[in-house]
């Protein structure tokens, strides 16, 4: 009666998968178009607001550094950017809850990596995709100019920043799979701690000694200090060579942590019960 | 070789740490053996909170027994997960889907997890469609405007996208109006005449069970209380000089569980 064209078990097979979680996800982007508009917007809105801060200083007679606009805007743009990373992978496992589908994407026949490479690949596509709309916007409102930029070192800080956050998201999303009500609070509050610590709108020597120490094992630091070379500063891919292999190395630490950690929850939730729909 | 086989399985659920005096422990499935022949459509009844869905959902590698042995199609469940989740496919009695997207997005989505070009399979996918009463032009309608009994219906079609050999459907019926019941009756008549899948049917209509199992098992508070063939259940109930022909299903399962089908039932407490 009905017959099957299914692709036998392989890389091809898990590229199809990746390529499923990647749809479904920019559909459920135009399903909610009006939302992704609104969030877009704020966003949009939140980096003019923190530029107006260096703005209204200069105004105010503060002698500031005429790039600290740039620095701020910087900071907003990369903060969108790896915060989309993190929020994306850290609530794929809630969303799927949500969702109810969560049993249904858990007995398909993909290895888990091929999943959450799928959630994770979207989760850059989308970030990246997102920062350059509000880079446009930002651009065209203040007409950013950088002169000495080199937007080469940037990309390679960028790329080298998405795997290391990929890990931690990764790490991040075992705690919705452990906790189907209270894991999803849990990764806002890991997510504010990074957003406090890693420097995105300050230099980190402004935060108290003891929470310097935070910001020394978070990927972003190294990524907004890169990406501010890069930008600002002009810096050489040779120059930020040693800042991208320090998230490179992250990431090598990060991702088959976060892969590993995740295995063993997926176990612990088997054991006990917890892949199942909530709400 | 069974399709399906269970030898022995366990599963408890606990509500608090191993060390709290208050831990009480739920067994929901206890020491349950049975097998599914290949072909077979083998009804599992119960009251709700027997133990079936749980069984469901360990056949379903979703959750792990605690003790007992899983095969499907001769593969261990424990040892090789994703080769039986090659094996299988599941309707649960809640539709679940991403609601926003359309029932095609939905499809396309699931079609590539288990290899299949949705592209290339659209008109197979009508095809499943139309056959459960669903027109193709309802594709790509949205999930939430669909009815309960239409969501169910995709839901259905997802599972025979892949043409499993072993299908689990739990309680796949309920909440369909009579005309989709007797659709969804008929389609699964169907798939097993043709594809020779093996199927494991929970439900809570004994007209339905009737219809489509071959053996039935009883379930009752995590236990496996009889199995067999309706006839050999309604041998095993007959009082003496009461006529077979007017013992039903119902009234089989209240003689071998002491409870009503219909009736909330809990697995045990310890």
């Amino acid at each position: 009666m009905f017959h099957s064209r299914r692709l036998k078990i392989g890389g091809m097979r898990e590229l199809y998968a990746v390529m499923a979680f990647v749809e479904r996800q920019f559909n459920l982007c135009k399903r909610y178009l009006g939302w992704e508009i609104v969030f877009l917007f704020y966003t949009v809105i939140n980096t003019l607001t923190i530029a107006f801060i260096a703005v209204g200083m200069q105004k105010q007679g503060h002698a500031i550094n005429p790039d600290y606009v740039f620095y701020l805007v910087i900071g907003a743009l990369m903060w969108g950017f790896l915060g989309i990373i993190f929020h994306e992978i850290s609530n794929s496992i809630t969303w799927e809850r949500w969702e109810g589908t969560i049993e249904q994407t858990f007995m398909a026949p993909i290895q888990r990596l091929t999943h959450l490479g799928g959630v994770c690949s979207f989760a850059v596509l989308y970030g990246l995709l997102r920062t350059i709309i509000v880079l446009v916007a930002i651009t065209c409102f203040f007409g950013m100019g950088l002169p000495k930029a080199n937007y080469a070192g940037a990309f390679l800080i960028l790329g080298a920043a998405s795997l290391s956050f990929v890990g931690l998201g990764l790490m991040a999303a075992i705690l919705p799979l452990l906790s189907p009500e209270k894991g999803s609070q849990a990764t806002h509050i890991m997510e504010g701690v990074l957003l406090l610590v890693s420097g995105i709108y300050y230099p980190v020597t402004a935060l108290p000694e003891w929470l310097q120490g935070f910001a020394v094992i978070s990927p972003a630091t190294y990524a907004l200090d890169g990406v501010r070379k890069a930008l600002l500063e002009g810096a050489t891919v040779s120059e930020l060579l040693p800042t991208a292999a320090i998230l490179v190395l992250m990431s090598l630490v990060f991702i088959p942590l976060g892969l590993g950690i995740f295995h063993l929850a997926e176990t612990y939730a088997k054991r006990a019960g917890l892949l199942k729909r909530n709400g | 070789m069974f399709a399906i086989e269970c030898h022995e399985v366990s599963k408890s659920f606990s509500d608090g740490f191993w060390w709290s005096k208050n831990r009480k422990v739920l067994k929901a499935v206890d020491k349950v053996s049975f097998q599914v022949a290949k072909g077979e459509v083998f009804g599992l009844l119960g009251t709700n909170g027997s133990g079936k869905s749980t069984l469901i959902r360990m056949l379903s590698t979703l959750l792990l027994p605690d003790s007992g042995t899983i095969r499907i199609m001769g593969l261990n469940i424990a040892e090789h997960p994703m080769a039986v989740r090659e094996q299988i496919n599941r309707v649960s009695v809640e539709a679940a889907f991403f609601k926003k997207l359309s029932a095609w997005e939905n499809l396309s989505y699931s079609a590539r997890l288990y290899g299949i070009h949705p592209g290339r399979n659209r008109e197979r996918i009508a095809e499943i469609l139309k056959r459960l009463g669903l027109p193709e032009n309802k594709l790509d309608e949205s999930i939430e405007d669909m009815s309960r009994g239409m969501q169910q219906k995709v839901a259905i079609a997802r599972a025979l996208i892949a043409v499993p050999p072993v299908l689990l459907l739990d309680e796949p019926t309920t909440g369909l109006d009579p005309v989709s019941k007797r659709e969804v009756r008929s389609f699964i008549k169907e798939v097993r005449q043709d594809h020779a899948t093996s199927i494991l049917l929970t439900t809570h209509d004994m007209q339905e069970a009737e219809d489509l199992c071959d053996r039935i098992a009883v379930m009752s508070d995590g236990r496996l209380v009889q199995v067999g063939t309706l006839d050999t259940l309604r041998n095993l109930v007959l009082k003496p000089a009461e006529d077979k022909n007017t013992l039903g299903l119902e009234e089989i399962f209240f003689r071998l569980t002491g409870k009503s089908i219909y009736e909330e039932g809990m697995s045990h407490v310890s």
